[in-house]
């Protein structure tokens, strides 16, 4: 079976767009998930996977250093900390802030198109920000599959309207569809 | 499934430093690496991997440039205040019973963490009985370490994790402002020892009380992470203390069970066997 890995990338807004496609995923979905949202360097109480695994059926983590890719499980970058794919588990990072932000989305897609190439599917969602538009160049460029946000249902429509401009997007969303899409894609693929 | 060529490349270049200049990156872990590696082509001007092995087995100016690229030097005063916290609420007591504390903070970068440690363990009333040997494979940031001197525009910032920190009185109260610079008090300086120690190919030099090595070793495979996990151990007097980062563990190390948790989120462990 293909090894496939979803990876996705959100800011402001991010967290109730990210609460709605984890809560219309099925409960059997078979693909990882590794999640970038951009917040405080100071959220350190773990608040975020917690909040989003009351609205999840797959189980929700903070990642941590060389921790395994487990399939079916979803992954959220913790706080003022880059994530990276390094094979098949997580790597993390203190470098410098990329387009102001540790965690960066580019860093994230970069690094998972490198590791895990056509098998990757990438997911922009709502963000004032143009963080996750590199990203989604270098997925493209490996092969990978690219969702994004319809902007009309993004509370910021700048960072899903960044990764539009800046390469060739596979489907254009709403986000309500989102998991479904999802869904959908994994069945096709298995 | 990933980039085949590149991979390659990359293998090339830190074999190639190795066997030429005997600095070893060839067991970093790969992902972030590979970013680091593509900073210095761009930076270079050049445009693939092995452009920049050519130019640094030829160029040792550029060799130094990638050398600073490489090795990551992002700190800060008082980084995870709580970890400051945790240390004064959960090691401060343990210490306090020793007549003399030796404390090694292994990679220790521009020094922002060291002098954050010192100003802690003074206010505790510790300070005269330590020594911090404070070590780092690059010597650039260990000159810089040393001279305590930092940029006056991010003091705003440490004041706040300071005070975050659980700290007692003005991080003013610990250096001078100089134009665009704060010039730290010479004497939390007195007890530290700033050394160059390369943690890939260097051994055990002393026995410590405390080794805080945080936000190091996630930039290593879980190869050279085993070994740095011996080198600390053999370092370390039984019920002594280690500091990780924050999201850092001894999972699946050979060590894993020869440390207590003292603080899980923390990860702050003392040694128990």
């Amino acid at each position: 079976m293909e090894r496939v890995l979803v990876v996705v990338g959100a800011s402001l807004g991010g967290f109730d767009a990210i609460a709605t496609l984890l809560s219309t995923l099925s409960a059997g979905f078979p693909w990882p998930l590794a999640i970038v949202q951009h917040r405080s360097a100071e959220d350190v109480a773990d608040t975020l996977p917690v909040m989003l695994q009351r609205r999840c059926a797959l189980p929700v983590h903070e990642a941590e250093d060389k921790d395994p890719i487990v399939n079916g499980h979803v992954y959220v970058a913790p706080p003022d900390y880059h994530l990276l794919i390094d094979g098949g588990v997580f790597a993390l990072s203190t470098e410098a802030r990329v387009s102001l932000a540790r965690p960066s989305i580019d860093v994230l897609f970069d690094s998972a198109a490198a590791a895990f190439g056509s098998s990757l599917v990438a997911v922009v969602l709502t963000g004032a920000s143009s963080d996750g538009a590199f990203g989604a160049q270098r997925v493209k460029a490996a092969g990978g599959t690219l969702l994004v946000q319809d902007p009309a249902t993004a509370e910021s429509r700048v960072m899903p309207l960044a990764a539009i401009g800046a390469a060739a997007v596979d489907q254009i969303v709403p986000i309500g569809a989102m998991g479904e899409y999802l869904n959908r894609l994994a069945a096709t693929r298995r | 499934m990933s980039d085949a060529r590149e991979a390659l490349e990359i293998e090339l270049l830190t074999e190639g430093i190795f066997r030429h200049y005997g600095v070893d990156f060839r067991h970093y872990a790969f992902a972030s690496l590979r970013r680091r590696v593509w900073n210095s082509v761009h930076a270079e001007k050049l445009v693939t991997v092995t452009q920049l092995l050519d130019r640094v087995l030829h160029d040792t100016d550029a060799m130094e440039r990638l050398l600073l690229q490489l090795s990551v030097n992002v700190t800060s005063m008082f980084r995870d205040p709580s970890f400051y916290r945790a240390f004064r609420d959960k090691v401060v007591p343990l210490l306090r019973s020793y007549p003399f504390i030796r404390i090694w903070h292994a990679g220790c970068s521009t020094g922002e963490e060291v002098y954050s440690m010192a100003i802690l363990l003074e206010e505790e009333g510790l300070y005269e009985r330590s020594r911090l040997y404070a070590t780092d494979m690059n010597e650039a940031v260990l000159a810089q370490a040393r001279k305590g001197i930092f940029a006056m525009n991010v003091m705003p910032e440490y004041a706040k994790n300071y005070a975050l920190a659980g700290c007692k009185a003005q991080l003013s109260d610990y250096y001078l402002a100089r134009y665009d610079f704060a010039l730290f008090r010479q004497s939390l300086r007195r007890n530290v020892v700033f050394a160059h120690h390369n943690l890939v190919t260097d051994g055990s030099f002393n026995e410590f009380n405390v080794i805080l090595c945080r936000n190091v070793m996630i930039y290593f495979d879980r190869e050279l992470q085993g070994n740095v996990h011996r080198l600390f151990h053999a370092s370390l007097r039984r019920f002594g203390v280690l500091a990780l980062g924050r999201k850092e563990s001894l999972r699946g190390t050979a060590h894993e069970h020869d440390y207590a948790e003292l603080d899980a989120v923390e990860k702050i462990f003392r040694r128990s066997a």
